[in-house]
C-alpha cells in the first residue's frame, strides 16, 4: 500500500496509538476504582480505612508519576513480582489518576447538600440507600468534568510507557524517527493524533454531562 | 552474592545519597527558570486570548489547546530535535527548561484567565470612564486585581512541573531520575535509587503543598 508523503508514516503510527489507547483505557479503569475506593475511603467513619486512602492519594500525588512507572517496572521485581510492561503501565498511570481522582470524589460528595441526607433519613432511606440512590448520583454530576480533564491527563502521561519500553504512540514515532529521520512530518502526526483523541474525550465529556443534567432521563 | 544482601540496602542508599543530591540541584534549577518563563508566557497568552483582534484571539485560544492537550514528552522531542535542524543548538538543559516553561504556560494562561474574568466588568467601565488607555488599564487595573486572586493556583502549576521534571531525563538532563536509573544501571540495583527518588519528591511536594496552602491563606484575607 502507497500513500503519499506524510500519510505513509500513519499505519506504524496507528498501530502505536492503539497501544496508547489500551493503556489509557486500562489506566481509566484502574483509576476509577482507585479514586472510588479512597474517595469514599478518605470519608469513612473508621480511622484505618481513612489513613489508608489519606497515605495513598498523598504518596501517589507527591510523587512523579514517571518515578512511579520505573518502580512498578524496575523495583517491584527485587520483592520476586515480575510484571508486564503494559501491566506496569496501566498501574502506574491508573494508580497515578486515581490518587488526583479520590480527591475529586471526596470534594463531589462533600457538595452534595447536606439536606439531601437529612431528607432521605426523614424518609426512612438505610445508609446504604442514601449513599448509592441519593448522594452518589448527585455527586456523580459533580465529578464528570474533572474526571474527563483527568482522562486527558492520563492520556498525555501514556507517553511516558514509551520509557519502559512499551510501543505506543510515541516510542513508535521514536523508532520511525530512527529509521527515517522525517522528524517534522513524524512528531507533527504524533501530536495531531493525541490532540484528536483529547479532543473526542472532551466531546464525549461534554455530550454525558448534558445527558445527566438534572431533570433528563439518564 | 546478591542474596546475601539485605533486601532494601541501607548503607548502599546513603552512599548514593550525595549524588542524588546534585542531581536534585539540577531539578530545582530547571523548575525555577521553567517558572519564570511560564509565568511570563502564560499571561501573554491569557492577554491575547482577550484581544480585539479575532485571528490573534483564536490563534492563541487554539495553541494553548494543543500544547495543553498533547503530552510533555512530544514536546520536549520536537524542541530536542528539530531546533537543532533549524540551526539552533541549545543545551539538553535549557532545552528541557523551553519545554516545560512552554507547556505549563498553557495551563497558567488558564489559570489568569479566570483570574482576569473574575475582576467586575465596573473596572474596565471606570477605567474607560476615566480616560486609561488598554495597556495602562491591564497594567494598572485589571492585572493586579487577578493576578493576586490566582497566587495560589499558580503555585499548584508550580508542584506539578516540579513532578514532571524526570521528563527531561529523555532528552538527557541529568537530573533526579536520570541519575537514578544510572546508578541503578552500574550497582544493578534500582530498588534503593528509585525508592530515593520517590522520597525525595514526596518531602519536596508536601513542602511545597504547605507552602501553597499558606499563600492561600495570605491571599484569602486580603480578599475579606
Amino acid at each position: 500500500m502507497d500513500l503519499p508523503a506524510p500519510l505513509d508514516l500513519l499505519p506504524p503510527l496507528l498501530e502505536g496509538l492503539r497501544v496508547t489507547l489500551r493503556l489509557t483505557l486500562g489506566g481509566a479503569l484502574v483509576g476509577v476504582v482507585a479514586a472510588l475506593l479512597a474517595g469514599f475511603g478518605q470519608l469513612s467513619k473508621h480511622a484505618p480505612l481513612r489513613w489508608l486512602s489519606r497515605g495513598y492519594v498523598e504518596l501517589f500525588r507527591g510523587t512523579s508519576v514517571l518515578v512511579q512507572l520505573f518502580w512498578l517496572y524496575f523495583a517491584l521485581p527485587r520483592f520476586g513480582l515480575h510484571i508486564s510492561a503494559l501491566s506496569a503501565g496501566i498501574f502506574a498511570l491508573g494508580l497515578n489518576a486515581g490518587s488526583y481522582g479520590a480527591e475529586v470524589v471526596r470534594g463531589a460528595v462533600l457538595g452534595v447538600p447536606r439536606g439531601q441526607r437529612d431528607a432521605a433519613t426523614a424518609l426512612g432511606f438505610s445508609p446504604w440507600q442514601i449513599r448509592w440512590r441519593i448522594v452518589f448520583p448527585q455527586a456523580a454530576r459533580a465529578m464528570l468534568p474533572p474526571a474527563g480533564n483527568l482522562v486527558i491527563e492520563l492520556l498525555k502521561s501514556s507517553a511516558l510507557a514509551s520509557m519502559i519500553t512499551l510501543s505506543e504512540l510515541t516510542f513508535q514515532g521514536q523508532i520511525l524517527r530512527a529509521s527515517t529521520l522525517r522528524t517534522v512530518e513524524i512528531f507533527g502526526l504524533v501530536l495531531l493524533l493525541y490532540f484528536a483523541v483529547a479532543q473526542l474525550v472532551s466531546y464525549g465529556v461534554r455530550r454525558l454531562e448534558r445527558s445527566l443534567e438534572p431533570g433528563k432521563a439518564a | 552474592m546478591d542474596g546475601s544482601r539485605p533486601l532494601f540496602d541501607w548503607a548502599f542508599a546513603w552512599e548514593i545519597l550525595p549524588h542524588l543530591l546534585d542531581a536534585l540541584v539540577v531539578t530545582v534549577e530547571a523548575v525555577a527558570a521553567g517558572t519564570v518563563i511560564a509565568l511570563l508566557l502564560g499571561l501573554v497568552w491569557a492577554i491575547l486570548r482577550r484581544s480585539s483582534i479575532a485571528t490573534v484571539r483564536l490563534a492563541a485560544h487554539w495553541l494553548v489547546e494543543l500544547i495543553r492537550s498533547t503530552p510533555l514528552l512530544i514536546q520536549l522531542y520536537v524542541l530536542y530535535f528539530i531546533l537543532p535542524d533549524a540551526g539552533i543548538t541549545l543545551p539538553p538543559l535549557l532545552t528541557g527548561v523551553l519545554g516545560l516553561g512552554l507547556h505549563y504556560s498553557c495551563y497558567m494562561a488558564e489559570v489568569y484567565r479566570a483570574g482576569i474574568e473574575a475582576v467586575p466588568r465596573g473596572q474596565w467601565d471606570a477605567a474607560i470612564a476615566l480616560g486609561f488607555s488598554r495597556a495602562h488599564t491591564w497594567r494598572a487595573i485589571i492585572l493586579p486585581q487577578a493576578v493576586a486572586r490566582v497566587v495560589p493556583a499558580l503555585g499548584n502549576y508550580v508542584i506539578a512541573m516540579f513532578k514532571d521534571t524526570p521528563l527531561l531525563a529523555a532528552i538527557a538532563v541529568s537530573e533526579l531520575l536520570k541519575t537514578a536509573k544510572v546508578i541503578g544501571a552500574v550497582h544493578f540495583r534500582y530498588l534503593e535509587p528509585l525508592t530515593m527518588v520517590g522520597v525525595l519528591f514526596l518531602i519536596l511536594s508536601l513542602l511545597a503543598s504547605l507552602g501553597v496552602r499558606r499563600l492561600e491563606k495570605r491571599y484569602a484575607v486580603s480578599h475579606a
